[in-house]
């Protein structure tokens, strides 16, 4: 083989994207965002809505061409290489992407043929074995929940037994439960050494990545094992506890140095990137013997709402 | 990973798709229903409906008599305004194959003796040979010939002649309707169905089958999966060339049991002029789904396509009536290439060589038609 810059990547990087940009007529969607993702890491992909992860997830497994960067998914080219990469990754769309006037069975085995694979009906009755369908593979896929509908796209996904997953908000509007059993099995697939990007927007989901690369308008702004990206977020934060404390969220919101004042159930959580600042600004309230004011660790949430309000804004109304 | 996979290519994910659409047809009840309801309901409506009256026909003359009297013949044939003389064959074979290939719809011959007999009051004949396969197109020329002819030359029986000015049949006009000897228009109507019906099931239901992926979200799962672009086009259209064929054995049945038309000419011929048009229609219905972005756009769009394939193919109006720009949009369509191969065939009997020439327009429009489907076909979202 030739020394492609994809021979010379480092072996371990699955993911490997330089410098992609994507635009679409005036507006940059994916502006210069770079990425790198070891082997058997499972990589939380967090943003705002229109922050250009699908987009980003598109162009790294070959459904877009981007307009500008470069880059190497498991060591084949971004866009000279495409049909390899596609037969080496899972892509889970946003939207059901299976049939849903086939039967479970006719999807996966519809996959199953695409790929090519050897010994169909055994990788198929394996497949809706660990799903636990089997006794519903011949019910219409349109017929299933949504928790159900995304363990069945997860499943058609890894069918062929790739080595990435791109999976594009796989949980959205699924129950907890179902959601628990999916991130379950993308626990075990990493375990088994495939990388896995997903994007989410759930916080719980975020820490339960090996590590998160937050994007906000085509930009990426944290990068990181959850912990450390808390640990180095620079933020502080406070919880009052008491009764009303609570109805203070209202009055804090606007504050100077408040980022964010959120009410959970009964207490008060309030952030800023400045602790005297923010000390400051909950001092008024701090007299009520009633109300009983701790410092706390920032949370993700804290730490995105905040990048989120510092992201340059190039795309308003995205 | 690499070996866990089959190194079988094309045909599996050829068969792979085929074997889905086939899946997500059988699920579609009301769409197989209205596909084989449609077809037998528009025969019943079409085929006993259609009327014209279409002028200036070509027509060949072969004139073994030249004289003052066969030119006023001529003229008084031309003067009724259907017949245009294209052709001056040598031979009645010349003039045979002329009317067989269609290129004209009469053929009028003049035997060399007719002066002669006509003057010496003996029986004057003229032969006039119909295409009537369109039986309607045929119908009024020839009851307007007799007439005119006789008018016309009652002006000219002047001096010597003005004995035969009495006789309102001094020349006898001998009619031949080729084709089609009792006039029966749904003789015509049938095969003109075939292209009609086809071209609407088959330009919509494909049309419609890649749009449907697109609209359900189920497009970019496709494209993310190793598929190329022709086996999405083949394997698509695969199943919809079944019912095709399926469509024209159940209107040429009904067709022979109901109206007792049946096929004068060689049956695989015409399956295989069917199963070229078949491909034009659904290359043609695969490039409006990719030119189009939902199923609402992409059935209007195939409608686009059946209004001048019922209206200018030669289906609905004998295509010489219509004015010459009519024509050649008509020429453009394939339905109307298809009409003239199933009437050649079914009607007259005509072989290969009869048909090449719409044969080859069909192989054209095939290769334009599928070159634009595959350009227009994305492997990416961009």
């Amino acid at each position: 083989m030739t020394p492609t810059p994809a021979a010379l990547a480092p072996p371990t990087l699955a993911i490997d994207v330089h410098d992609l940009v994507k635009r679409y007529g005036p507006r940059t969607v994916v502006d210069h965002f770079s990425l790198a993702v070891e082997r058997g890491r499972i990589c939380g992909f967090l943003g705002p809505n229109g922050s250009g992860k699908t987009t980003t997830l598109r162009m790294i497994c070959g459904l877009l061409t981007p307009d500008g960067g470069s880059g190497t998914c498991l060591g084949h080219d971004l866009v000279r290489h495409r049909e390899r990469i596609k037969r080496e990754t899972g892509y889970m769309t946003q939207k059901f992407g299976l049939y849903e006037d086939l039967t479970i069975r006719e999807n996966l085995e519809f996959v199953g043929r695409v790929y090519g694979l050897d010994r169909l009906k055994q990788r198929v009755d394996q497949s809706l074995d660990r799903l636990g369908l089997t006794t519903r593979q011949s019910q219409l896929a349109g017929a299933l929940s949504g928790g159900w509908k995304q363990r069945l796209s997860l499943a058609a996904c890894v069918l062929h037994e790739p080595r990435l997953l791109l999976l594009d908000e796989p949980t959205a509007g699924v129950d907890p439960k179902a959601r628990r059993a999916f991130w379950d099995e993308i626990h075990s697939y990493a375990a088994q050494g495939i990388t896995v990007l997903v994007s989410t927007h759930y916080m719980d989901e975020a820490e339960r990545c090996h590590e998160i690369a937050y994007i906000a308008y085509g930009e990426l702004m944290a990068r990181g094992a959850a912990l450390d990206i808390i640990r180095h977020s620079g933020l502080s934060a406070f919880v009052a506890t008491g009764p009303g404390a609570d109805r203070l969220a209202i009055r804090l919101r606007d504050a100077p140095g408040v980022t964010a004042a959120a009410a959970f159930g009964a207490t008060l959580h309030v952030c800023g990137p400045d602790r005297e600042a923010l000390m400051r600004a909950i001092e008024p309230f701090g007299n009520d013997p009633a109300i009983v004011w701790q410092e706390a660790e920032p949370t993700l949430e804290d730490i995105f709402i905040h990048l989120m309000g510092t992201a340059r804004d190039n795309a308003p109304g995205a | 990973m690499r070996w866990l996979v089959a190194r079988r290519g094309f045909w599996a994910r050829l068969g792979a798709i085929i074997v889905k659409e086939v899946l997500q047809l059988g699920r579609d009840r009301l769409t197989f229903a209205m596909m084989f309801g449609m077809p037998i309901m528009q025969l019943l409506l079409f085929g006993y409906a259609i009327d014209t009256d279409p002028h200036r026909l070509p027509t060949a003359v072969i004139a073994a008599d030249q004289s003052q009297i066969t030119r006023t013949v001529l003229s008084a044939l031309a003067n009724t305004g259907y017949m245009s003389f294209t052709h001056r064959p040598v031979s009645e074979e010349e003039a045979n194959a002329l009317l067989q290939r269609g290129e004209v719809q009469f053929v009028v011959t003049i035997p060399s003796d007719f002066t002669r007999r006509l003057v010496r009051g003996e029986r004057a004949q003229i032969l006039i040979d119909a295409d009537a396969t369109d039986p309607m197109a045929a119908a009024n020329p020839l009851a307007a010939a007799g007439p005119a002819i006789n008018q016309a030359l009652a002006r000219d029986f002047v001096g010597p002649l003005a004995g035969l000015r009495d006789r309102p049949d001094a020349v006898e006009l001998v009619v031949q309707r080729r084709y089609n000897p009792e006039g029966k228009s749904r003789l015509n109507i049938v095969p003109g169905l075939l292209a009609v019906i086809l071209t609407m099931t088959m330009v919509m239901m494909t049309a419609l089958a890649v749009t449907r992926e697109r609209e359900r979200g189920t497009m970019e799962n496709l494209l993310a999966m190793p598929v190329r672009p022709i086996e999405v086009m083949i394997g698509k259209i695969v199943p919809y060339i079944a019912i095709g064929s399926v469509q024209v054995i159940v209107i040429l049945l009904v067709s022979w049991l109901l109206f007792d038309v049946v096929i004068e000419g060689s049956i695989p011929l015409l399956s295989a002029g069917t199963a070229l048009f078949i491909t034009v229609n659904l290359a043609i219905g695969f490039t409006i789904s990719t030119l189009t972005q939902n199923q609402l756009q992409a059935m209007q769009a195939s409608f686009f396509m059946m209004l001048p394939s019922i209206l200018l193919s030669g289906f609905m109006f004998p295509f010489r009536g219509m004015p010459v720009w009519a024509q050649w949009l008509g020429e453009a369509l394939p339905a109307t290439h298809f009409m003239r191969i199933v009437r050649g065939v079914m009607l007259k009997g005509a072989d290969l060589g009869d048909v090449s020439a719409p044969l080859v327009a069909l192989v054209a429009m095939l290769l334009i038609v599928s070159t634009l489907a595959i350009s227009r076909y994305k492997v990416t979202l961009d």
